[in-house]
């Protein structure tokens, strides 16, 4: 027990931000363009906000808001031939692979020229071609896909990966234990990045999970792990390199644990701060926000300065209103694609 | 022809659906080492290996979702479920994501997955150990549900399902394993929706799949001496439903009797008597009657067990009852 009340969560800042980090490998474009796509991720995400408020997206909208730093790192470690499945907060993920801000908005609207023709909407955005395979709405169910993509890698004798984001409420969900287990059972090619969010809707990681440091679920598995500072996009591209290293080389599974803070509520029908955490808590994480977090570091460096980063701003924001513009005006699925997509033959059964 | 059991049928249809395609793989459950809980799996993991015949952990929900996953992109996998009574723990995985997949998705995935085992009773194995599960399955858009009752059709219908572009719920009888029939060697393929006339006949309809249609083909040989002429129609596929031959067999005979191992509501039989007396209604001299397993869990004793099951007595009875020769 004593051990246990010792164990206090970490805080993103305890988790390894600590030291000087150099960015020497990187190439000066690299790092503005993790600005410009967090930048991208967040104006995308207000002007998504904004469309759900006035009614332009329906059903249940998850903002990924506070946590760009954590789509962007580990994505720019990975190749485009590698598999990615992701929760139901996902618009970041899938902007940072490439997905078209045009393409996601106007899922989001129920559009059929979104990613999934208007069928799938936010909870499921998909783009097969980028390797963008959902966008899954049941806590912890897509977590064995992954680990089935991790087979089929292994199967073919590639050298892809498999990558999966999940909330740190999906690690008590069954899914999750059994698919790590299997992954470390056969040395599969796969990285489970448990985004740290500290909150399961209102549910605080306290109040679900008998341990609070996530990652030593992965020692019930003999598995690699890591605690990672999600607020710093560098430290996650680092610790998301040395996973894709294990997995792409050696065939060895990863539960990374990334801590990060969601800004905004659960959902757009949520208060950013309800019964469940305060005001002073949420601003008190806003101190590092990932962007400000990123921009100080790059400015310090002299890669970028406070004019750089406005018209990097104002790019993403056109980009943004520009993928409004076209959601708004693009056409609703015609009336028979009620009947389509549902088998092969394109038929219904 | 080959004179081989149902279990067998399976095996071929495996063995020869992974020869010719590389990406089809077998797991669950004891399928490799222990050369399957039911023996279908006989001899395939020294024939394909361990890659190819993988032997998973008891983690029904994991190890369907790790299908799932691979057929997503673009394996062919064969998920074993020990018996379906275990699969409860992986419909998640079938429901959620393998239905689901290429509609939420705008057409952009498919899941060419099957789903197979045993399902229904067998011998008192009690209520958590004997339940027909179709009825479930076949309510979901996007699966397809296939119950095959003799071995040529446990063949030629799993070949086709292991070829098909969608999941398919491919439930065998856990009774049928032993049972013995005619199969053609190599290529012989069944199509999945089609319905089959096991007997002919021209004054009852008796539709029926998986372990009924032996109980209704004794109802039909009893009731041959009665003078009475039943048309036993095996449905083969649950999903998608042959209403076709359900509806000419139908206006033949102008009265029918459902007969499913299942509970009554919201059966298979609910939704076959749902489309005769929809499209054919002029055509009926009676109510389509049911029968059906009670509805209650199932219980161990023997007598109770047996009282409890669709069996041909029950069939004539209900096929007296539709000729208004018993009240
Ligand atoms: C199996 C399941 N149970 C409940 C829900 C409803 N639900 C949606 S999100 C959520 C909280 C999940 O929190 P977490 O995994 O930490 O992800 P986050 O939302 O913080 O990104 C719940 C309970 C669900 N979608 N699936
Ligand atoms: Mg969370």
């Amino acid at each position: 027990m004593t051990a246990k009340a010792d164990r206090k969560r970490g805080s993103p800042a305890a988790a390894g931000a600590a030291a000087p980090n150099p960015t020497s490998d990187l190439n000066a474009d690299t790092q503005r363009s993790w600005l410009r796509q967090m930048l991208l991720i967040r104006r995308f995400e207000e002007k998504a906000g904004e469309a759900y408020s006035l009614g332009k997206i329906g059903g249940f909208c998850h903002l990924y808001i506070g946590q760009e730093a954590v789509a962007v790192g580990t994505l720019a470690a990975m190749r485009g031939d590698d598999y990615i499945t992701a929760s139901y907060r996902e618009h970041g993920h899938a902007l940072a692979r490439g997905m078209s801000a045009r393409a996601a908005m106007a899922e989001l609207f129920g559009k059929a020229a979104g990613c999934s023709h208007g069928k799938g909407g936010s909870m499921h955005l998909i783009d097969a071609s980028l390797g963008f395979l959902g966008g899954h709405g049941i806590v912890g169910g897509h977590i064995p896909l992954t680990t089935g993509m991790a087979f089929a890698i292994k199967y073919r004798e590639e050298d892809r990966v498999a990558v999966c984001y999940f909330g740190e409420a999906a690690v008590n969900n069954g899914a999750f234990h059994e698919a790590l287990n299997m992954a470390a059972l056969w040395k599969l090619p796969a990285i489970y990045i448990c985004e740290n969010n500290r909150y399961g809707m209102g549910t605080a990681l306290e109040r679900a999970s008998a341990i609070y440091d996530i990652s030593e679920r992965a020692l019930s598995y003999d598995m690699d792990r890591e605690v990672v500072d999600g607020q710093d996009v560098l430290v996650v591209y680092q610790a998301m390199q040395r996973a894709v290293k294990r997995a792409r080389e050696n065939k060895h599974p990863t539960l990374l644990e990334i801590r990060t803070y969601r800004f905004m509520g659960h959902s757009m029908s949520d208060p950013i701060h309800g019964h469940y955490r305060t005001r002073e808590e949420v601003e008190e994480h806003r101190k590092r926000d990932p962007i400000l977090v990123w921009s100080e570091k790059l400015k310090a460096d002299g890669i970028i300065d406070e004019r750089g980063i406005k018209s990097l701003d104002a790019d993403v924001i056109s980009e943004v209103e520009d993928a409004y513009r076209f959601a708004d005006a693009a056409a609703d699925p015609e009336p028979g694609e009620l009947w389509t997509d549902v088998y092969a033959s394109g038929g219904t059964a | 022809m080959a004179v081989i059991t149902y279990r067998d049928a399976l095996n071929q249809a495996i063995r020869e659906e992974m020869r010719l395609d590389p990406s089809v793989f077998l797991m669950g459950e004891e399928v490799g080492v222990y050369q399957g809980a039911y023996k279908v799996s006989r001899g395939l993991l020294d024939e394909f290996g361990p890659m190819r015949v993988v032997d998973t952990p008891i983690t029904e929900l994991g190890f369907a979702g790790v299908g799932v996953g691979a057929a997503m992109v673009g394996l062919r996998p064969i998920v074993e479920f020990m018996t379906w009574n275990f699969a409860l723990l992986a419909i998640d995985q079938v429901v959620n994501t393998a239905a689901k997949m290429r509609y939420m998705s705008g057409g952009q995935i498919s899941v060419p997955a099957v789903f197979r085992g045993p399902g229904g009773s067998a011998l008192q194995l009690a209520a958590q150990h004997s339940q027909a599960f179709e009825s479930w399955y076949a309510h979901i858009p996007g699966l397809k549900v296939v119950m095959p009752a003799t071995p040529a059709d446990a063949k030629g219908l799993l070949k086709s399902a292991i070829r098909d572009e969608d999941p398919v719920v491919f439930i065998e009888g856990e009774m049928l394993y032993n049972t013995k029939g005619e199969v053609p060697e190599g290529e012989y393929l069944t199509p999945i929706g089609v319905a089959d006339v096991k007997r002919a006949g021209t004054d009852v309809t008796l539709i029926c799949h998986s372990k009924t249609v032996s109980v209704a083909l004794k109802a039909a040989e009893q009731l041959a001496a009665d003078g009475i002429d039943a048309e036993v129609v095996d449905l083969r596929t649950i999903r998608p439903l042959d209403h076709e031959t359900v509806l000419a067999s139908v206006s033949k005979t102008h009265r029918a009797v459902v007969v499913e191992e299942g509970w009554s509501f919201a059966g298979v039989g609910a939704q076959v008597v749902d489309v005769i007396q929809r499209e054919i209604f002029d055509e009926l001299d009676s109510p389509v009657l049911r029968v059906t397993g009670a509805d209650v869990p199932m219980p161990y004793n023997k007598h109770l067990e047996k009282a409890s099951k669709a069996d041909p007595p029950k069939v004539i009875a209900a096929v007296k009852r539709v000729m208004y020769l018993e009240s």
